[in-house]
């Protein structure tokens, strides 16, 4: 597999994952004729014994994932964000309810799609998720992150959904931080004391350069890459909004019910402390470069460190 | 060799009809009659649990319960005192709100009491509104919304073929329930994969939730749309015991591709007021109606 040269792109760390998890042998993967982009196609050339193709039926993916968890395999089955969602009674129903160990990825999610338009541009799948029982939901931001966090979902003691992405995107880790990954344990990316910036996804790396500008005004933002969005890492949450503060929650997803709500639904709960979100405004995308599409929806690096100002003079 | 035989002592007093030719397929050594008689005490315990509860779903228990004794008395290969044992064949009840139904099989098995299926439907009981799998021993599946069942039994035949297993994979679904589309996705998947160890039943009971399934939505000729795709079929009376026993078998032992049988049923079959009555899809006998049926049952 080739090696992004700037960056990399989290659904070839899930692909590379896949290949490395291949030594266990109860591990399959199913596809519903988008190996290719969500990159099990690399476990499928090595293991064909072990893929399944469902043809493009993503509710019966869903439960044919379910009754191999049930025998004991470990399923892996992915398509696009969005396509996922078509299956979602089906995931509530047969995967979640009974806590099976299937294990679902949605790629290409976020309004970083681009060019693809509103209709494959998934903005509301870890809300949806989050609600579920039993779910553990993670958004890796990069390449490295995805490749380890896919690594450690076959140990979970239920069901996982975790949204990958298409396009590349700077990295936020590297072979060395990877180690320091945990599932449902934030990753403290960058220190400060005067505004805690919580984010996942392609946000990470945004959020890591809002920072940056911030420190040349004077301002210390720290940077969480809240990778797991549930379990949310409520430790670290209280922790960081005590010493800050203040919050920006940066996410390519809805602000209604992904990690902004999650962040928010806990800080009403505790440290009431200010909070900006950073995310897609109620509404859905449409065709376009994906910075151009952050602009038009208020999600750059600039717009971050706007929110970490409102946020700081909100305290 | 992990089978274990049939636990209760009633076997010798029932006279065997059975022909030597379905026999020999019938590993829990049941004939006919016991079988027929066996429905019976189900189709009492159905009623009894739903009076009790006052709610559930007696229709389609009572049109399901002749093929599922009939499955359950002859192939299917479980083990009744390790209900869990992995290489056991799956009985997936697509079709969850006839749990009932399960819920006396199960009991007639010895995998769950009579104390257990009078909790039917109350806070706490293993026996759960729709079958579940987190709940009861001995249910492989955790059911409720329909059209998913045979999809989660393709995902079980798929694993048995990774094991190596001979375990068979039986999955029953509701001729309403064919209606999903989820279901015709799974059935093309079936054929494409090969999957000679997954077995359907359908309950062609004709009735639904609402009403008759004619006048719902019909479903047409389900015989042929099923073998279009790519399986085997036979279409039986599903309370002609003999008819039942002679296509489990046949499915049974088709392996090259994936087997499906038509049971033509009678939507609570059994108690006069309640056959071919869409009002008993989803509803309780009161306390008259249970003396009534208990009586027609006896």
């Amino acid at each position: 597999m080739s090696v992004p040269s700037e960056g990399g792109a989290s659904r070839d760390g899930y692909g590379n994952a896949l290949l490395r998890l291949a030594e266990n042998s109860d591990v399959v993967v199913l596809e519903a004729d988008l190996g290719k982009s969500t990159k099990s196609c690399h476990f499928r050339s090595k293991y064909p014994e072990r893929t399944f193709s469902l043809g493009i039926a993503e509710q019966n993916m869903m439960l044919v994932a379910a009754g191999l968890a049930s025998s004991g395999k470990i399923p892996m089955a992915s398509t696009f964000a969005i396509f996922t969602e078509r299956g979602f009674e089906q995931i509530r129903n047969g995967i979640a309810r009974p806590c099976l160990k299937a294990h679902i990825c949605g790629s290409h999610g976020g309004i970083h799609t681009g060019s693809d338009g509103s209709s494959a541009q998934s903005i509301e799948d870890l809300a949806i998720y989050r609600t579920l029982p039993n779910m553990t939901i993670i958004h890796p931001a990069d390449d490295i992150s995805a490749e380890e966090l896919t690594m450690q979902v076959v140990d979970l003691e239920g069901p996982s959904y975790m949204r990958t992405i298409r396009n590349k995107v700077p990295r936020s880790y590297s072979e060395e931080t990877k180690n320091e990954l945990k599932i449902g344990k934030g990753s403290l990316l960058r220190d400060g004391n005067d505004v805690v910036i919580i984010c996942c996804g392609v946000m990470v790396s945004k959020s890591i350069d809002a920072a940056i500008i911030l420190e040349k005004e004077g301002i210390n933002a720290a940077v969480i890459d809240m990778h797991t969005i549930k379990p949310l890492d409520e430790q670290m949450l209280d922790l960081w909004s005590k010493k800050c503060r203040c919050i920006v929650t940066a996410e390519d997803h809805s602000i209604i019910g992904g990690l902004g709500s999650a962040i928010a639904e806990h800080n009403s709960r505790t440290n009431l402390v200010p909070m900006e979100m950073i995310g897609v405004k109620d509404r859905f995308g449409e065709s376009g470069d994906s910075e151009e599409l952050f602009k038009i929806m208020s999600m750059t690096t600039e717009d971050i460190v706007k929110a970490a100002r409102k946020s700081i003079s909100r305290k | 060799m992990r089978l274990k035989k049939y636990q209760k002592n009633w076997k010798a007093s029932i006279a065997f009809t059975i022909t030597s030719a379905i026999s020999e397929y019938m590993p829990f050594n049941m004939g006919i009659v016991e079988l027929e008689e066996m429905a019976l005490r189900c189709r009492i315990n159905i009623i009894k649990m739903i009076h009790k509860s006052q709610s559930g779903h007696p229709g389609g228990s009572l049109s399901a319960i002749d093929m599922i004794v009939g499955l359950y008395g002859t192939v299917l290969n479980i083990d009744t005192s390790n209900p869990n044992w992995k290489d056991r064949d799956r009985f997936i009840m697509s079709k969850g709100h006839a749990s009932p139904a399960i819920y006396s099989i199960l009991n007639e098995f010895g995998i769950i009491n009579e104390k257990d299926f009078m909790s039917f439907r109350t806070l706490g009981s293993i026996c759960q509104g729709h079958v579940d799998m987190k709940w009861t021993d001995g249910v492989d599946f955790s059911a409720g919304s329909l059209g998913m069942g045979l999809s989660f039994g393709l995902g079980c035949s798929f694993a048995a073929k990774l094991d190596n297993s001979q375990r068979n994979i039986w999955v029953m679904v509701g001729d309403g329930e064919t209606q999903e589309g989820q279901l015709w996705e799974a059935i093309m998947a079936a054929d494409f994969h090969s999957s000679g160890n997954l077995k359907l039943i359908v309950d062609r009971n004709g009735i639904q939730n609402d009403d008759f399934v004619s006048k719902q939505m019909e479903v047409g000729n389900l015989s042929k749309k099923i073998e279009s795709f790519g399986w085997e079929v036979t279409e039986i009376d599903g309370h002609n015991m003999e008819e039942i026993c002679g296509a489990i078998k046949w499915a049974n032992d088709g392996q090259e591709r994936p087997m499906a049988i038509i049971a033509n049923t009678i939507k609570g079959k059994g108690v006069s007021y309640m056959e071919n009555n869409p009002s008993f899809h989803g509803k309780a006998p009161n306390d008259e109606e249970y003396h009534i049926a208990m009586e027609e049952l006896s």
